[in-house]
């Protein structure tokens, strides 16, 4: 076995390729093997190493702790000579690993926060093992927990442990995961499917991605480990067509498993069976919705269908099936290994575990975060976010996506739970902050989301397929500045009857920040119809003698 | 399976409802009616308008009633002001993107978005459309009329076609507001496998689907000295065309009907039931032709299969194009008609064929594609020769056929007043008919005219009783055991089965295609329960409608002297004068036709 004295890791998630990151590896390894360095040091592909916003590429040094950020092809001869070579450390590209998540700028600053609320556990091995190498994450204790799953425990004990855990379903309906495998266990087979939603459809939601790219044997532990919980014989995972590293790495890890005996027929030499392969998506917002999904796998029309039946027991070819999120399975593997009370030990009443969130908007640092419920929402702009940018001031924050809910600062004091976001009408959703600073108009935001609803309503039902379009329409006049008293009135009106009488969720939800921003912002509502003008001068509606 | 019950508060007031209940059918026998408008019982339940939503205590969303199913403990609230807000605001949203055309609209009497928003008294929309509502009209099809921008995507079309019909040829392409109902490719319905039945019509709530509007041409014809116009009748009309006026559904109006048809002017006022007589003469003739070469070893084409249903036809032609050898050569009556009007008719009375119109009054909307079919133009090929006939002559055999529905809007233009008609009969010599002639409208009709004439030629002997119940019936698949003792002593059983309903044709052929089909006559009719609710008639989706124009249609037969298709004077006639015998060469020259194998994607047209 060889050993390297140094690593060398290369973040390689999609926007650090689209940053150039595969020419900077091929640079390194040219610089190191020129050093004649080869034999002592290894360059590395990794996941996200949390610089990924700046469009930059970022690498990490081992053993010495350190990230350089941003590294190009043109620095890189610099960096092999004065660090690898010479053992000298460049600062003026270098940030100390625990302050990974602080931007150049930042980094001198007085102000700097050290607290690091994130708790990674899910994102553990990201930014660490080389997602496309099995062996990496079986040396980082990976497949410890199927072990112990299919060799010292019943199928009912898995189930009892993730239910000890208080796990809930992090794709953005929060429904308690122990109790669905539950209601999925006794329906009989012989064929039951296992599905996994990887088709993140929620604007501004980036997390899944970052566990698919980063570290996709954990989510596939976690698939494996559902479906012999629950008896579940053929799974999918269904992913956004539009995902194309991530499929590729998740293709790569389900063919490694099946080398290795972890899928296929009689895993890790038991009697059990699982055939998994990936099926994708091909653009619709609405087959992220599990019976919608279930519905583009058969080919049909991507259109949810009436509940009940639900999937547990008339699902995928009207066959029992367990669907669950990419996150909600990557939580698995720790609940087995660490145990449902080491679970439920983390979090809050109601909210265990920690929750993956994409942090972004008008905030000095993106990315994806791993925090614990209980968190409040102000904190993880603060100290993960480190603030709005431009020390601007904070107007409001959309939680949980284009059909989340719409916080004014005031709120932010509010903890990241289930319950306590209920209180005000929010909920964690999917997974998303999208951090708004003073310069963004709240009109021109719901137009932006309403354009979304509109062109991701699957039209089946009516008061989505209209509602959704003439919301559209009657911001549409707002912001130009031809809009009307009444077109206020009927918004509320519209979004009522999408949220009494819509057929699923996506037009149960679509108004749903409007109807916030109707309540909370309303003033900049009224300057737009009946003053014409948009305070934040995004809407193009103001003329002035310079224009 | 038990019948388990389930109590539920409905409006404050508890019921014991049958646990397998949707709030609906729960509301339905509580006596509390819900409005709805896509839902149609059997056929569309995608719950898809929202119009039914109610309260349920305990889910935060409201309800579709037409799909949920009730639990022991629910408690519904079918009117408070968040239904009725919602039940508005969603008819607000469809107003908003639809034609505000109900003066010039050809549904608006049965038009159910009209009722609906009436009796929720919604004076005008509040909203702007969010569609162009421009989309061209498609008149691709010479049966089916569809303007899209009317529909309201409801569904119950696709619906039809798909579980119903098992045709398949509509369904919803795109997405959200730019979601719409479409043919592969996004052709135009008369250029795929449409088999023209009209289903689609019957149950579209709006005028997005409508018939294709021949009544101009009638009336040019009617209004042109040099034409001589005759109209023939088919038998479902006479028990449906009283419900255009009001009257109750199954009125039996032979009588009113020819007084009206003859007061628009028509030159003679003949009944289709005459060449359905002509049509069992032809086709009982053929089928025991088939069976005697069976019987003896030799080698026909059994079942043989009905053919006076033209959306059957087309059916076979596209989907079981190896089977069409089943079929009968035998024209459909209206067909014969035709010819016969052009051929014997015109001799006998001494008119230029190409002055003679003839239109028929159908309740269908496929014998509109028929009477354009090329090869129907027997009495053209008849007479080329003879009147030195130039291709700018051409005519078919029938020149228009309109429906059921275009016939009660002639006679309301110019002003007949139905319901006070008198009794009249139909002109000669094309008028009389018999019992065996008007059961055709019934499904199970023509099986059972044909066995009027096809036993007693077989056995020597008439029927034991005239009435064939056995064959009678709305169940969409039927089948019996006619046991016969031929004249000289054979003892045949002759194994019948009658289908009617396109989705239920498909049982019976898949099992010809098979060549395991266990009997030796089919009866097959596109439109479920018959003619009598084929595409062309009025539009009524009471559940009670087949039953009671089927009741009256066998109390006609009743009411007859003459019950069968061989006693009928005027058929004896034409076969003595003119075509000397069934099946004669005279007859398969003007009496029967072929078929067109079809392909399902036809990506080329091919004109013929």
């Amino acid at each position: 076995m060889k050993f390297y004295r140094m690593h060398v890791l290369v973040a390689e998630d999609t926007r650090s390729i689209m940053a150039g990151a595969k020419r900077v590896e091929e640079a390194l390894k040219e610089e190191i093997r020129i050093a004649g360095l080869e034999d002592e040091i290894r360059v590395v592909p990794t996941g996200s190493l949390g610089f990924s916003d700046k469009d930059q590429v970022a690498i990490a040094i081992y053993p010495d702790n350190i990230i350089y950020c941003p590294v190009l092809v043109s620095t890189v001869p610099e960096i092999v000579k004065e660090h690898f070579l010479k053992g000298r450390i460049v600062k003026a590209l270098a940030h100390p690993m625990e302050q990974k998540e602080v931007t150049m700028e930042e980094r001198t600053s007085e102000n700097q926060m050290n607290l690091d609320i994130q708790k990674r556990i899910l994102l553990q091995n990201v930014g660490k093992i080389d997602p496309e190498n099995i062996q990496e994450y079986i040396a980082a204790d990976g497949y410890v927990a199927l072990e112990k799953a299919l060799f010292d425990m019943s199928p009912e004990k898995v189930i009892e442990e993730v239910k000890t855990s208080e796990l809930r379903g992090r794709g953005g309906a929060g429904f308690p995961t122990g109790l669905k495998w539950q209601f999925t266990r006794p329906n009989p087979g012989p064929v039951k499917y296992v599905i996994c939603n990887a088709d993140e459809g929620e604007p501004g939601t980036f997390k899944d991605r970052e566990i698919m790219e980063g570290d996709p044997h954990k989510m596939i532990e976690g698939m494996i480990l559902a479906t012999y919980a629950v008896g579940g014989t053929h799974g999918y995972i269904y992913i956004r067509g539009e995902y194309a590293l991530s499929i590729q790495r998740l293709q790569k890890a389900i063919d490694d498993c099946y080398e290795y005996g972890l899928l296929g027929k009689n895993i890790l030499g038991t009697e059990f069976c699982f055939e998994l392969c990936i099926h994708s998506g091909a653009g619709a917002y609405i087959c992220g919705e599990e019976t919608a999904l279930i519905n583009s796998i058969e080919g049909k029309r991507g259109e949810p269908r009436k509940k009940p039946p639900y999937p547990p027991s008339q699902g995928l070819w009207q066959k029992p099936t367990l669907v669950n999120n990419v996150e909600t399975f990557a939580n698995i593997p720790a609940i087995i290994s660490n145990g449902g009370e080491w679970y439920q030990s983390i979090g809050v009443e109601g909210s265990r575990g920690t929750k993956l969130f994409s942090l972004m908007g008008d905030i000095n640092w993106k990315g994806t975060i791993e925090i614990p419920f209980g968190t409040p929402v102000g904190d993880i702009i603060d100290n993960v976010g480190h603030g709005v940018r431009y020390d601007r001031q904070l107007k409001g924050v959309i939680l949980g996506g284009s059909s989340g809910s719409l916080l004014v600062p005031e709120e932010l004091t509010t903890p990241v739970d289930f319950h306590a976001l209920a209180h005000i009408e929010a909920g964690p959703g999917s997974g998303s902050i999208v951090v708004m600073d003073e310069t963004r108009c709240i009109v021109d935001i719901c137009l932006n989301i309403a354009e979304f609803f509109r062109h991701e309503s699957c039209g089946k039902c009516t008061p989505c397929r209209e509602g959704t379009a003439q919301i559209c329409h009657l911001l549409e006049m707002i912001a130009s500045g031809n809009g009307l008293p009444e077109d206020i009135d009927h918004l509320e009106k519209i979004s009522q009857t999408m949220m009494d009488a819509s057929f699923c969720p996506l037009g149960q939800t679509a108004p749903s920040v409007l109807r916030q921003a109707l309540k909370k912002y309303r003033q900049e509502f009224l300057d737009h119809v009946h003053g014409n003008n948009c305070p934040a001068e995004v809407c193009n509606m103001n003329f002035t003698e310079e224009d | 399976m038990e019948n388990k019950t389930v109590n539920i508060k409905i409006n404050g007031n508890d019921y014991s409802i049958d646990s397998c209940a949707t709030i609906l059918e729960a509301c339905r026998q509580a006596g509390i009616s819900i409005p709805t408008l896509c839902y149609m019982e059997n056929i569309c339940d995608e719950g898809s308008c929202g119009i039914c939503v109610v309260e349920v205590a305990k889910s935060h969303t409201l309800q579709r009633a037409c799909i949920t199913q009730v639990y022991d403990g629910m408690e519904i609230q079918t009117n408070t002001s968040r239904v009725r807000q919602a039940r508005k605001t969603i008819l607000e949203l469809i107003l908003a993107n639809h034609p505000q055309d109900c003066l010039n609209c050809a549904a608006s009497e049965i038009c159910e978005l009209r009722k609906i928003s009436y009796d929720l008294g919604i004076d005008e929309t509040p909203f702007e459309p969010t569609k162009e509502l421009d989309l061209p009209l498609d008149t691709s099809s010479p049966s089916i009329v569809r303007d899209l921008n009317k529909c309201i995507l409801c569904r119950r079309c696709v619906k039809e076609c798909e579980l119903v019909q098992s045709v398949n040829v509509i369904e919803i392409a795109g997405r959200g507001i730019n979601s719409k109902v479409s043919c592969f490719m996004d052709k135009g319905l008369g250029e795929t496998y449409c088999t023209n039945c009209g289903q689609c019509i019957k149950v579209c709530p709006v005028g997005a689907l409508t018939e294709k509007n021949d009544v101009d041409r009638v009336w040019d014809y009617l209004s042109d000295p040099k034409k001589h116009v005759v109209i023939q009748t088919a038998p479902a009309v006479r028990v449906a065309l009283g419900e255009e006026f009001g009257m109750p559904i199954g009125s039996l109006v032979t009588g009113k009907m020819a007084a009206g048809i003859r007061r628009l002017g028509f030159d003679g006022v003949f009944d289709t039931n005459f060449a359905a007589d002509l049509t069992i003469l032809e086709e009982g003739t053929e089928f025991i032709g088939r069976l005697t070469k069976v019987l003896s070893g030799e080698h026909a084409h059994l079942p043989l299969i009905t053919s006076c249903s033209p959306g059957w036809i087309k059916f076979i032609e596209h989907f079981f194009p190896k089977c069409l050898p089943n079929v009968s050569s035998c024209k459909s009556p209206q067909q014969m008609f035709g010819t016969v009007t052009k051929t014997y008719y015109a001799k006998q009375k001494n008119l230029d064929p190409r002055d003679v119109i003839c239109v028929s009054v159908m309740p269908c909307t496929a014998k509109k594609y028929e009477c354009l079919r090329p090869e129907m133009d027997d009495a053209f090929d008849h007479w080329k020769d003879q009147l030195m006939l130039k291709d700018e002559d051409h005519f078919q055999d029938v020149d228009v056929a309109i429906t059921t529905r275009e016939l009660g809007r002639m006679m309301k233009e110019v002003g007949i007043d139905f319901e006070h008609l008198p009794e009249e009969s139909f002109d000669s010599p094309l008028g009389e008919s018999t019992g065996a002639a008007v059961i055709f409208g019934a499904t199970g009709g023509v099986m059972e005219a044909a066995l009027r004439t096809v036993y007693e030629v077989v056995t020597g002997k008439p029927l034991p009783k005239v009435e064939l119940e056995v064959v009678r019936g709305m169940k969409g698949i039927r089948t019996a055991d006619i046991p016969m003792v031929s004249v000289d002593g054979k003892e045949i059983t002759a194994k019948v089965a009658i289908a009617s309903g396109l989705g239920n044709a498909r049982v019976l052929l898949e099992e010809v295609s098979n060549g395991n089909s266990p009997y030796h006559f089919i009866e097959i009719m596109a439109c479920p329960g018959g003619c009598l609710n084929g595409g062309g008639q009025p539009i009524n989706n009471d559940p009670s409608v087949c039953e009671k124009r089927a009741a009256a249609i066998y109390s006609q037969d009743e009411a007859l002297t003459i019950r069968k298709s061989h006693e009928n004077p005027e058929i004896k006639k034409i076969y003595e004068d003119y075509f000397e015998k069934p099946n004669s060469h005279l007859a398969h020259e003007l009496l029967h036709t072929s078929y067109v194998e079809r392909d399902l994607y036809e990506l080329e047209k091919e004109e013929n």
